[in-house]
């Protein structure tokens, strides 16, 4: 479904500040596939979701989505088979628009938009539908400003605009980082029936090792731009916090440092 | 004074088109599109010279739509394509629309008396309500279908329309077009309504393209764009009232007006923000008294 094939990116080259975000990644997923990223300070994961997302393009390398070799297409260009969601809250929704105006521009993600009305009875009906999956009332608030919501509720409005249409890929980059605890867990639960519902191919970053063991069949760890160790399904299930810093010391010859690592 | 305050309605609503494609870029697209001044010249020497020509005068308004839009495509092109600052860009596109409408007229000013005229046999104030009304509700319109949706999220957050799959170079130029189609529609209109093209009608027209939607939102309040766009089109009626009324006081003169335009819009814009301050202020200075107030009732710690 997603093929990474040995993907190079570096920042500000041929200046002091020169800096290899990712060497050689490579990474196939199968249909389905619900892969948990973790890794250090700088090892390259946002950067791996900016190349996949097409914000980025790679120095060398491709991306592949479906066989489709996706390289040279745009954010916009390539956006009709991912959905993201981002860290912050605020980047996936549009404030000073409605629920159900948002709700139209993510319903529009794979087709060409054009004169006709963006939210119609017909499709109303289709966002409450939708929006009720949260269990958290915004279908009766479809008239209602985004700015108006909660980070908890945006983010989960959010999560909901990115899958609703049944993306071939959902990029999920840290997206319950920033809000507390309680609403973090709100939205781990939601990704984790949405993703299974949708059986969505998915692609997580995340601080979270509790959670990076908990979510999804596969989880691969990130250090320097390479991917260092991939755990399958079988291996993954019995995986522990410590078994999994343990492996990281193991391989990378230093102690996992990531300024917001949540042990779970 | 009546005929005066007609003046002033019927002024209003021919630079009420302008008001709102300066609504359009300012509000919607979050970008201060400066290339307004040029371009309401360009569609008032397009208006007048075709008419002087001898093409019918409503072939004359709508050759200026297609000017202005042109005049916006190139000012979004740059900004977009030509990464040049939005300002900057504006900018530079008025000073390259001064001379090319010095080229369009072929002398600083054309008459346009004895000829035919866009309002020829009709009354002004009719023709106008219909068309700044028909404008205001197409825009109204527009505004909720999926290409309206994709151009208000891009003055929104154009980090979350592109990962929707718009492209926000083309939505933005878009919008920079359909602006500026509009402010030279109202060029074109002010030229019949006067009479004349000038080379330097448009000087200012960004700043009274401001006011008019500062002054309408201030008063009439923009929650939704039905309501923006209402308060755009009664703000411009309410910016000629005013400027009516400022130009019967005996010691101001007509060449005051750009200086009278800048007061207005200094009030429009601190009067509001100064009045939630004070507000906001005595909310804060009430909660902490009764906060105070509590504290004194509960017994003190520490005394023995």
């Amino acid at each position: 479904m997603l093929e990474i094939l040995n993907v190079s990116k570096l920042f500000n080259p041929g200046t002091v500040d020169e800096k290899t975000a990712l060497v050689g990644a490579n990474l196939t997923m199968k249909p389905g596939d619900f892969v948990t990223v973790i890794g250090s300070n700088g090892a390259g994961k946002s950067t791996l979701m900016n190349i996949i997302s097409g914000v980025m393009k790679p120095d060398a390398g491709a991306v592949k989505i479906d066989g489709q070799d996706v390289s040279a297409l745009s954010e916009h260009g390539r956006s009709r088979w991912i959905g993201r969601v981002f860290q912050d809250p605020m980047a996936g929704t549009a404030p000073r628009m409605t629920i159900e105006e948002n709700m139209a521009i993510a319903y529009t993600r794979d087709k060409s938009r054009g004169f006709s009305f963006g939210v119609t009875r017909a499709k109303r009906a289709i966002f409450k539908q939708e929006l009720q999956r949260l269990g958290i009332g915004l279908e009766n608030r479809l008239g209602a400003k985004v700015g108006l919501l909660s980070g908890g509720e945006r983010q989960a409005l959010s999560l909901l605009m990115a899958t609703f249409t049944r993306p071939q890929i959902l990029l999920l980059d840290e997206h319950t980082a920033a809000l507390d605890p309680a609403r973090a867990e709100l939205i781990t639960e939601l990704t984790e029936t949405i993703v299974r519902d949708m059986k969505l191919t998915t692609l997580m970053v995340t601080h979270n090792m509790e959670q990076a063991i908990r979510l999804g069949n596969r989880l691969i760890m990130m250090d320097k731009g390479r991917i260092i160790l991939d755990v399958p399904e079988e291996r993954k299930k019995d995986l522990t916090v410590e078994q999994l810093l343990g492996e990281f010391e193991r391989i990378s010859g230093k102690k996992l440092a990531d300024d917001r690592i949540v042990l779970g | 004074m009546l005929t005066s305050l007609t003046g002033a309605v019927e002024s209003g609503l021919l630079y009420a088109l302008m008001a709102l494609g300066v609504f359009i870029t300012f509000r919607i697209l979050d970008f201060p599109d400066l290339t307004v001044d040029g371009s309401f010249t360009t569609g008032a020497a397009i208006g007048a010279v075709m008419t002087v020509n001898g093409t019918a005068p409503w072939i004359a308004v709508l050759c200026a739509f297609a000017g202005g839009a042109l005049a916006g495509t190139c000012t979004g092109l740059l900004h977009t394509k030509g990464k040049i600052n939005g300002l900057l860009a504006g900018i530079i596109m008025m000073i390259a629309l001064y001379s090319i409408n010095l080229r369009i007229l072929g002398k600083p000013n054309v008459s346009l008396r004895n000829m035919d005229n866009f309002f020829n046999n009709v009354s002004v104030m009719i023709v106008m309500i219909v068309i700044a009304v028909a404008v205001k509700l197409l825009i109204d319109l527009f505004f909720k279908t999926d290409i309206g949706l994709s151009l208000r999220a891009t003055g929104d957050n154009a980090r979350m329309i592109r990962s929707f799959g718009a492209n926000t170079d083309v939505t933005t130029i878009f919008g920079v077009a359909l602006s500026n189609a509009l402010v030279a529609t109202s060029g074109a209109l002010v030229a019949h309504y006067q009479k004349f093209a000038d080379n330097n009608m448009g000087i200012g027209m960004i700043v009274i393209g401001l006011a008019s939607v500062i002054i309408g939102e201030a008063i009439f309040g923009a929650r939704t764009i039905f309501r923006a766009t209402l308060a755009v089109v009664l703000g411009s009626l309410v910016y000629r009232i005013i400027y009516a009324l400022a130009l019967r006081i005996e010691w101001l003169e007509a060449s005051d007006m750009k200086l009278i335009t800048a007061v207005i819009i200094i009030f429009a814009l601190v009067v509001p923000s100064t009045r939630r301050l004070i507000k906001q202020k005595n909310i804060a200075r009430k909660r902490t008294a009764e906060m105070l107030a509590s504290l004194g009732k509960a017994p003190s710690g520490g005394g023995r």
